[in-house]
């Protein structure tokens, strides 16, 4: 929640930079460029917005006919862009994944046949690259949407990867631990392990 | 339309303690306008794969089938002529003759067929048009880039009546969005009607197809087919 509330607000001042805007202006431009990927409500808008009054990012401005006010980015603002432009992201705090702790845990399981599991991933891993792929070719978008569209495209393929890499080791290992295990879909067995 | 179809194709290189299996059992179809690709590890039987579905090996057993035509019952001629008309090829590298120019090197084929040069010359271009490379023409091969080239390559093993493309690792030695663009082009190919079947080691390829074959030891070992109900096929 905290990391998504930082790309949300970096990118409503990297959107104000360019020019006042009210909330629903910056909703439709931080959709264009990212394809919809990620989907705002205008609630997420206005409540980031009120964050950053408050931290002294944006400053409210006139209020138009219909009642909506356009913010500015502040110079507290400006420089808080310049610094998320030049600083990497860190690669923390991301939410355990389920594959790898599934994975450890055929290991562990007895009764479960980790290659099995790992050709099922696999096989459905393809199948949401193939998706992906067939979805952005069908898009035809400008580059920032394209390079979004990318972004899913190779996390989905280093997923892949990982797996053929598991498949080689456990491959290696199977022959080193000299064994098949039972058939894939057996339910972990309730049988007295060794 | 079933434009490839291999059926239980068995490859058996050497015999005694040196016999590899490069091939075993592999069953494979490919439809007009459909783009399959072949993933592996190396030494997974990919390329022997690919050389037994264009007629350029022969399998030991099973039977390959080019739009309806069983290779094995062919005369070598006939073979020969077969491969010549309707199936192109596309490689990692070393596509293209250096000492042509682009559209030369698109004409080549069909001069050998025996095709009038100025009618060859009509067919080159309009290949070359379709790929968006008309203004490289009277280029060499040295003068373009490297997804250029590949690209003349797949315009070449396209050109006139081919319908079957059958590509090994044509993205191997270009960055991954000259690779995007060779894959593009190739679903486009399939879109206007051509039949590639691709093999490569890289998923980020392979998800551009409509089926991708998984093989390991020269077997299947599993498939996904996006043309298909949506769930994932196993195909043994």
């Amino acid at each position: 929640m905290h990391t998504e509330y930082m790309s949300i607000r970096h990118g409503l001042l990297a959107l104000l930079s360019g020019g006042p805007r009210h909330g629903y202006q910056l909703r439709a431009d931080f959709e264009a460029s990212t394809g919809a990927t990620w989907p705002l409500n205008i609630g997420q808008v206005y409540t980031t917005l009120s964050r950053m009054e408050r931290d002294g990012l944006v400053t409210p401005g006139e209020t138009d006919e219909q009642g909506r006010v356009v913010y500015s980015i502040t110079e507290a603002g400006r420089a808080e862009t310049t610094r998320w432009f030049s600083t990497p992201v860190a690669r923390s705090d991301r939410p355990r994944d389920e594959l790898v702790i599934k994975l450890a845990m055929a290991l562990t399981a007895p009764g479960v046949d980790v290659a099995a599991v790992v050709r099922l991933q696999r096989t459905a891993t393809m199948r949401a690259l193939q998706q992906a792929t067939k979805a952005k070719h069908a898009a035809r978008a400008g580059t920032a949407q394209r390079l979004v569209a990318d972004s899913a495209i190779f996390q989905i393929e280093a997923e892949q990867r990982w797996l053929d890499h598991c498949e080689t080791v456990l491959a290696s290992s199977s022959e080193a631990h000299g064994g098949s295990r039972p058939g894939p879909h057996d339910p972990p067995s309730q049988e007295e392990s060794p | 339309m079933t434009v490839l179809q291999l059926d239980a194709v068995t490859r058996v290189h050497g015999a005694g303690d040196n016999t590899v299996h490069a091939l075993r059992e592999v069953s494979l179809t490919a439809a007009t306008g459909e783009l399959v690709a072949v993933m592996g590890p190396s030494g997974s039987g990919k390329s022997t794969l690919l050389n037994v579905a264009g007629g350029l090996d022969r399998p030991t057993s099973g039977t390959v089938a080019v739009e309806g035509a069983d290779l094995s019952t062919l005369r070598l001629r006939d073979l020969v002529a077969l491969r010549r008309r309707h199936i192109g090829y596309v490689f990692q590298d070393l596509n293209l003759i250096p000492s042509l120019n682009v559209i030369e090197n698109v004409m080549l084929p069909h001069e050998l067929d025996g095709v009038r040069r100025a009618t060859a010359k009509k067919q080159a271009a309009s290949a070359l048009a379709e790929i968006g490379l008309a203004h490289m023409a009277a280029r060499y091969p040295d003068e373009i880039s490297g997804g250029q080239r590949q690209r003349v390559a797949i315009a070449r093993a396209l050109v006139g009546e081919r319908r079957l493309l059958l590509a090994d690792e044509p993205t191997g030695a270009l960055d991954s969005a000259a690779g995007d663009d060779i894959l593009a082009l190739l679903r486009s190919r399939c879109e206007a009607g051509a039949t590639v079947l691709l093999v490569t080691h890289e998923a980020r390829y392979a998800a551009w197809a409509d089926k991708v074959v998984f093989l390991r030891d020269g077997a299947i070992a599993d498939s996904t087919d996006l043309s298909s109900d949506g769930s994932a096929a196993s195909a043994r």
